[in-house]
């Protein structure tokens, strides 16, 4: 396929999805607080009530246990919901519906019945919005059987996953970090689709293998650059999907490189860098190292307002350099 | 407003056919209410251009417009009694008793702000004047609050608890499950909507099956009262009745404030779904300091000169917040840990 490929926004990105979605199948139908004549909080979904009506992008009460709710009813009896959280935090609210009702309703049932609901989660920091608007709380859902876990990373792969997630049978929850809204990059024109579970390899290197997810995947190249000017080659995966996580990739790119950094938003233990670090300590690759595996995460604190104290409570590019140039010069 | 029951002042006017506020309580009583809505007013107003001025970053839900309800409903506490707040709680934080300077460091994010610059404005909080915070979730505050009043109750500190919350908060489940509790507990809480008409972009009339948020008192079997949440004595009239109602022991109320923020949503809003006609017209024929203005030159309370020179008083007081503010250290990152977990000796 070789459709035109334009630059868009992340935002723009998914938007455009959602339109080539609700255009294709009349099931498709969009809730959320405030995404009608709004536009969403973060303008994700804009003017689309022009174009589909109010029934189809549905503002909802501000309730979010019964708004995701109600998307998991209507999935299971035949829409195809995408419902958006205003602020990945909300998810709290609506645990019992994702944790108790979506993602284990299949099973219970012995097979019998498809949650087709996606869920989109606008995460991250560096907004100033302190505590309870800036977590990433992927992990949490990451844990649980039955739901899938996706963190896009570029306007292209965002607009791509969820096509795909829209299509999948089973409840696919999208973390999209804010500051990647408006960020711009090539997106082909029309429908196609990037599979859920395949990360991808941004950057070929051979001394280190830095496994990145969402915002933490630009830093981790911005960093690379850096150390490529000082002769040290690094490999950068974007792991795209939390659940079902890649192994093969990155068991063979640590197999290459015999060191391994991941680099993430959400606090640092418990977190996806645990399940990666023990992923790959439990693998083949664990020969291959030359090196103990190290995590960058968030600091074990809630996110601070003060706007210095919020930078240093997540990774950044001049603490990622160093941690990569300490590994691979053997300092760690 | 301390207002203690034991030396009762004599009331600003007498005659029955005054409204309440002005039989109940002295001119000084009824002239700092007076200007702690200015200063609601001023130190948003001047936060509004400190944010603009990239001073402050994050965002911030302004209050302006609804002074009459936060205060009215301070009016009648002690600085005892306890209140949570909401995302648009500046106001609810002055009314009770908070100081312009230190709010204006918080919002800095300096270690002289109320929570030391971890908070900014939604988390606005004065727990020293009974103020447990604002809150970042909608209805986050409501199960709190009756927390608050299950202490008062074991304990017998004769605190009563009152919770802001808005008219979307009332559609979270939060919402019934503490109302139901509070009345079967018969609590001292007092749950005060603050009904601005749109829970962002969303009017009431598209989110709430009711047509009035203090309809759904009858569910919890408790008193609901809607009042005019732009005129002062009749928010601090509900209030007081309430707040009596509960400190009696006899369980919690509801009262709806109507009112109305004149600026957006927030930060990012593109004023949508209001018209201007709209905004204009409760600006200018319902604001609620002019009402209560009009009413303390009418009753003989104020002259126009005293009332002069409370707004030039708040004022200098916002100017010099201000300046502490920007004065004020920064928090050192090497203390980006503090106050995650009580710090034991
Ligand atoms: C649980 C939760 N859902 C959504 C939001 C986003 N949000 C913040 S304020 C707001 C509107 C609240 O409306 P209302 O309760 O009427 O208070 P108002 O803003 O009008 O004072 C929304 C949707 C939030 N902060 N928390
Ligand atoms: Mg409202």
């Amino acid at each position: 396929m070789d459709a035109a490929v334009r630059e868009l926004s992340y935002s723009q990105a998914i938007q455009e999805a959602m339109a080539i979605a609700m255009e294709a199948d009349e099931r498709v139908i969009l809730m959320g607080e405030d995404i009608g004549v709004y536009g969403g909080a973060f303008q994700v979904t804009g003017d689309l009530i022009d174009r589909f009506g109010p029934d189809r992008v549905m503002d909802t009460p501000i309730s979010e246990l019964g708004g995701a709710g109600v998307a998991v009813g209507a999935a299971v009896t035949g829409l195809r919901p995408i419902f958006e959280f205003q602020f990945s935090d909300f998810a709290a609210l609506a645990m019992e519906q994702i944790v108790n009702q979506a993602a284990k309703m299949r099973y219970m049932l012995g097979g019998a019945v498809s949650v087709p609901v996606v869920m989109r989660f606008p995460g991250g920091s560096g907004t100033g919005a302190a505590a309870q608007h800036s977590q990433s709380l992927e992990a949490w859902l990451g844990h649980v059987p039955g739901l899938k876990v996706i963190q896009p990373a570029t306007p292209h792969d965002v607009k791509g996953m969820l096509l795909a997630a829209v299509a999948d049978p089973d409840p696919v929850m999208i973390f999209e970090h804010k500051l990647l809204y408006k960020m711009k990059g090539p997106v082909p024109e029309g429908h196609y689709t990037v599979p859920i579970g395949k990360a991808e390899v941004r950057r070929e290197g051979r001394d280190l293998t830095v496994v990145a997810t969402s915002l933490m995947v630009h830093k981790a190249l911005e960093a690379a650059e850096t150390l490529a000017a000082e002769g040290m080659d690094v490999e950068v995966i974007d792991l795209r999907t939390i659940r079902p996580m890649d192994r093969e990739t990155v068991i063979e790119s640590v197999k290459k490189t015999s060191r391994l950094m991941c680099v993430y938003e959400g606090v640092k233990t418990l977190g996806v860098g645990a399940e990666l670090s023990a992923m790959v300590a439990e693998s083949e690759a664990f020969d291959y190292l030359d090196a103990p595996i190290v995590r960058l995460g968030g600091a074990e604190t809630p996110i601070p307002y003060n706007p210095e104290l919020e930078k240093a409570a997540v990774p950044q590019v001049p603490g990622i350099v160093a941690a990569a140039r300490d590994l691979i010069r053997g300092a760690r | 407003m301390a207002k203690t029951t034991a030396a009762k002042a004599a009331p600003a006017a007498e005659g029955g056919n005054l409204p309440f506020i002005y039989r109940e309580y002295p001119r000084e009583t009824l002239l700092g209410a007076l200007r702690k809505m200015h200063l609601i007013r001023k130190f948003e107003e001047g936060a509004e251009e400190s944010y603009m001025r990239g001073l402050i970053h994050g965002t911030m839900h302004l209050s302006i417009g609804q002074e009459a309800s936060a205060m009215g409903i301070c009016l009648p506490l002690t600085n005892d009694d306890q209140i949570t707040s909401t995302h648009r709680g500046h106001g609810h934080c002055i009314a009770k008793g908070a100081d312009v300077k230190r709010m204006f460091a918080e919002f800095f994010g300096k270690t002289t702000g109320y929570c030391a610059g971890r908070g900014g404005s939604m988390h606005i909080a004065d727990v020293t004047t009974g103020n447990l915070g604002a809150n970042g979730i909608v209805g986050g505050g409501l199960p709190i609050a009756v927390g608050a009043a299950l202490t008062a109750k074991r304990l017998k500190t004769g605190k009563v608890a009152v919770c802001f919350f808005g008219d979307g908060a009332n559609n979270e489940g939060a919402f019934h499950e503490a109302l139901n509790m509070a009345s079967v507990w018969k609590l001292p809480v007092v749950f005060v909507c603050e009904n601005n008409k749109y829970g962002m972009s969303t009017s009431t009339e598209r989110s709430t099956a009711v047509a009035n948020i203090a309809d759904r008192a009858a569910a919890y079997s408790m008193p609901g009262v809607i009042v005019d949440g732009n005129v002062l004595s009749d928010v601090a009239e509900a209030s007081h009745a309430a707040v009596e109602r509960a400190r009696r022991g006899e369980g919690p109320s509801l009262i709806e404030c109507k009112t109305y923020r004149y600026r957006g949503h927030s930060k990012s809003d593109r004023n949508r779904y209001r018209t201007k006609d709209e905004i204009d017209d409760w600006m200018s024929n319902r604001d609620p300091i002019e009402r209560y203005e009009a009413q303390l030159v009418e009753f003989g309370i104020a002259k126009a000169d005293e009332i002069e020179a409370i707004r030039a008083s708040v004022a200098e007081e916002i100017a010099a917040g201000i300046e502490f503010a920007k004065a004020s250290p920064a928090p050192e990152i090497a203390d980006l840990a503090n106050y995650v977990y009580t710090e034991q000796a």
